[in-house]
């Protein structure tokens, strides 16, 4: 019975990331300018770090406030072996970042599996503090303050010369961000998605039921670091050049916020809350400038925006904006049910799955 | 299991509102008057020129004005007529001096506002993150605002230009005074670095002219990195340099960490003879940050004063100077907020620099017209006091300094004449002897 159940989910995950790869692919090639295709590919390169980071935070538990360090990892990883071996495939360099990332997990993992709550938060802050100083101290490996440029990736011939490479990047991240989506929403509801979510829910209780609560907190560490691992080196050839100042602090806490603005604990949150970090700044930037204010306001109007809509999600949806848009659907469904006549449904449960 | 039905729906949503928002326009162009829309970022009426500035962050003090005493000068030219008929629109932003901001905002400038050249762009380690893009994409890259040697690379950079004397030209200078006046002292280097080219530029041109003069040279750099957590540590990094003895300071930085090091340097009663880099050295500027910019607080005579540097600007206190009359007038009335000091004089001198090419191109210029325009120039006039070195196999701007020094009221006073060299080791340095140029009537650049 449970092997015909999770056979079907994964059928039903494969149709969803099927339809979503051919509506992508028709989005990027026919409707989305470079521009877009370069904003979208932020998009999903936050999105997969911050999918990593909501299995950690939101599945598992954990909180990770040095998220952007991990990134920084396997940015480096891309950059420093593209420097010594130009021209090795893209393919690979993503599959070196996600191991050497994931290796830098499972350390920090281990660590992390002895200290609880603001502890482990300290421990992460750390990380993220000091691991962008390390370049400068080891300038000719890491290239220094000034960084390691990233040649882009050329798409390839058949597609033609006058081939976007705004486009090639996007379709490339945009396939990782699916297949990453894919691992991750088979994951959280397999067997060991269920451990991370008994060990973040009752540690003793997990652990009277069998479950090695350390070892499943390193696993999740190092599927979490593993996508920020993927992510950084994406955001390499994205920027196109890896120094230390893309990996401030404020990347980490950008993460965090993305996946509680989202909704802690679902994918699907952490989807929407890179949207909303990606596209946010865009929108309230044109709304700025289009109101002819002068230059001091202008420039922080974004940022007070921005700090406004984080206040107001809170309020509003405190399950984030997919737990939000989940239960307006869900309430919209139960008006319309009602409405033709079936009788009204049983209410929802409104907590996370057990 | 509801939750999981909830969950795709919530994918859908994402998806299709995804889908929806992304959804962009574009726009068209119109022609009139014999001019057309001849190139991305140039319509019949205007010219879109894009820039990154460090209009915030460690380097905004003093370099924050550059793109907007350009500014100033543009709208001086658009209120004038433009250039033939085109006004120039100035689009700068921020990138903080951080080069990973830079890639992202110069994509912004290429693929979102569409201009048509880039001009100005500031700083070493910032531009170098973008350089190889701009080139892929065939953006004209004119007078980037940084001495790196790196912009004389015709093969790897055909779009790119210098402007100011790269810090190897400038290095050899400052070393060749070294040579002459402080032979019997012990010389040690602040630098921004390192791997920064700024810093590495500037080492090489004057190692080239100490390069077997027998000097007293202490092998080991000081180093700071431009960012906050950097400038805490150029007090240990001035320290370090005082335990070696060392008594010439040579520094390629940035005006705010060049007026740390010196406050420093006071601070452990430690009195050195600094020769600082053009672009570190500006006196109003380091004046101001000295004082927190509070008006009317003086800064002790002796603190930046005595410091050597050099220029390829007139002085801004040359009053008898027929560009600097015209700059002013012109920064009184179309940017009346802005201070007088060497980062305005430097923004509307470049700007004038990019008229004339504007102007070269052609009544509709092409990105390729704007290229060529610059490499076959051959301008003699405009507000530089030395040649500029722009052909196609050479993208540097002007070729030499002459030094100067900061009096005790705060005032450069120069030193000898005004040289020039090439970025070579053992190109040699000569005394320019041509006579500087005055501006045309009207102080727009003549066709």
């Amino acid at each position: 019975m449970s092997t015909v159940f999770r056979r079907s989910t994964l059928v039903r995950h494969g149709l969803v990331f099927l339809g979503l790869a051919v509506v992508l692919l028709v989005l990027t090639s026919f409707v989305f300018d470079s521009f877009t295709n370069y904003n979208v590919t932020e998009v999903a390169i936050y999105a997969i770090s911050a999918a990593g980071l909501t299995v950690l935070t939101g599945i598992n538990g954990q909180v990770s406030l040095g998220h952007g360090a991990l990134m920084m990892i396997g940015a480096y990883t891309t950059s420093v072996l593209l420097t010594r071996h130009p021209g090795l495939p893209l393919i690979l360099m993503l599959v070196a970042s996600i191991a050497t990332t994931g290796i830098a997990g499972a350390i920090v993992g281990l660590a992390g599996a002895r200290l609880r709550g603001p502890y482990l938060a300290g421990a992460t802050l750390a990380l993220a503090v000091a691991l962008p100083q390390v370049p400068s101290h080891f300038a000719s490996v890491f290239g220094g303050n000034q960084g390691l440029s990233v040649a882009a990736s050329t798409p390839p011939a058949f597609l033609g010369s006058s081939f976007a490479p705004e486009q090639w990047l996007a379709w490339i991240t945009l396939a990782a961000a699916l297949v990453t989506f894919f691992v991750l929403a088979n994951l959280v509801r397999s067997a060991t998605g269920q451990r991370f979510r008994m060990v973040r829910d009752n540690e003793v209780a997990a652990r009277l039921s069998g479950v090695d609560v350390a070892r499943t907190q390193v696993l999740a560490f190092v599927v979490s670091a593993a996508c920020a691992g993927l992510a950084g080196s994406l955001f390499a050839y994205w920027v196109s050049v890896t120094s230390p100042s893309g990996f401030t602090l404020n990347l980490s806490l950008s993460l965090l916020t993305a996946i509680v603005i989202g909704g802690l604990g679902s994918l699907s949150g952490a989807v929407l809350g890179s949207f909303i970090l990606v596209y946010l700044p865009v929108w309230t930037g044109g709304l700025a400038s289009s109101l002819n204010l002068s230059t001091n306001v202008a420039n922080n109007v974004p940022l007070a925006i921005y700090g406004i809509v984080l206040i107001g999600a809170i309020l509003v949806f405190p399950r984030g904006v997919a737990g939000g848009v989940a239960s307006i659907v869900r309430g919209v469904t139960r008006v319309l049910r009602s409405s033709r006549g079936t009788g009204p449904l049983p209410a929802a449960p409104e907590a996370p799955s057990q | 299991m509801r939750p999981e039905i909830s969950r795709s729906r919530t994918w859908a949503v994402a998806a299709v509102g995804g889908a929806a928002v992304l959804l962009t326009a574009a726009c068209g162009s119109t022609s009139s008057t014999g001019n057309s829309a001849s190139a991305p970022g140039v319509t019949a009426t205007t010219v879109t020129i894009g820039s990154t500035q460090p209009l915030t962050g460690p380097a905004a003090p003093g370099y924050s004005e550059i793109a907007p005493a350009s500014n100033a000068y543009f709208k001086y030219v658009n209120a004038h007529g433009g250039v033939n008929g085109r006004k120039i629109s100035y689009t700068y932003l921020d990138d903080q001096y951080n080069p990973t901001s830079t890639a992202t905002q110069t994509r912004k400038l290429v693929l979102q506002t569409q201009v048509f050249a880039m001009f100005q762009a500031l700083g070493t380690p910032t531009h170098l993150s973008v350089v190889s893009y701009l080139n892929s994409e065939h953006v004209p890259d004119l007078f980037v605002a940084s001495g790196c040697n790196c912009w004389n690379n015709t093969s790897q950079y055909p779009d790119t230009f210098g402007w100011q004397p790269n810090y190897t030209i400038e290095g050899k200078i400052l070393g060749q005074y070294i040579v002459q006046n402080f032979a019997s002292k012990k010389v040690g280097f602040f630098l921004q670095g390192p791997n920064d080219e700024f810093g590495a530029d500037g080492l090489m041109g004057v190692n080239d002219s100490l390069q077997g003069k027998g000097l007293n040279v202490d092998s080991t750099p000081a180093y700071y990195t431009p960012t906050a957590a950097g400038a805490m540590a150029v007090g240990a990094a001035i320290a370090g340099l005082q335990a070696q003895g060392v008594q010439v300071i040579v520094s390629f930085s940035v005006p705010l960490f060049t007026a740390i090091a010196e406050a420093s340097a006071a601070g452990l009663n430690y009195h050195p003879q600094f020769v600082v880099s053009n672009v570190g050295s500006d006196p109003p500027t380091l004046s101001t940050i000295l004082t927190g910019g509070s008006l009317g607080k003086k800064l002790p005579a002796g603190l930046i004063g005595g410091t050597i540097s050099d220029t390829y600007l007139p002085l801004l206190t040359d009053a008898a100077n027929p560009w600097v009359t015209l700059f002013q007038s012109i920064k009184a009335t179309y940017a009346p907020s802005l201070p007088w000091d060497g980062n305005v004089e430097y923004g509307m001198a470049e700007a004038y620099t990019f008229v004339q090419a504007l102007k070269a191109a052609g009544q509709n210029p092409t990105r390729a017209s704007m290229v060529s325009a610059v490499e076959s120039s051959h301008w003699t006039d405009g507000p530089g006091i030395t040649p500029y070195a722009y052909s196609s196999s050479n993208h540097n701007g002007y070729t030499g300094v002459q030094m100067v020094t900061i009096g005790l009221d705060g005032t450069l006073k120069t030193l000898g004449p005004v040289e020039i060299t090439d970025d070579t080791p053992t190109g040699a340095i000569t005394t320019f002897s041509g006579t500087p140029s005055t501006p045309p009537t009207g102080g727009i650049p003549s066709d």
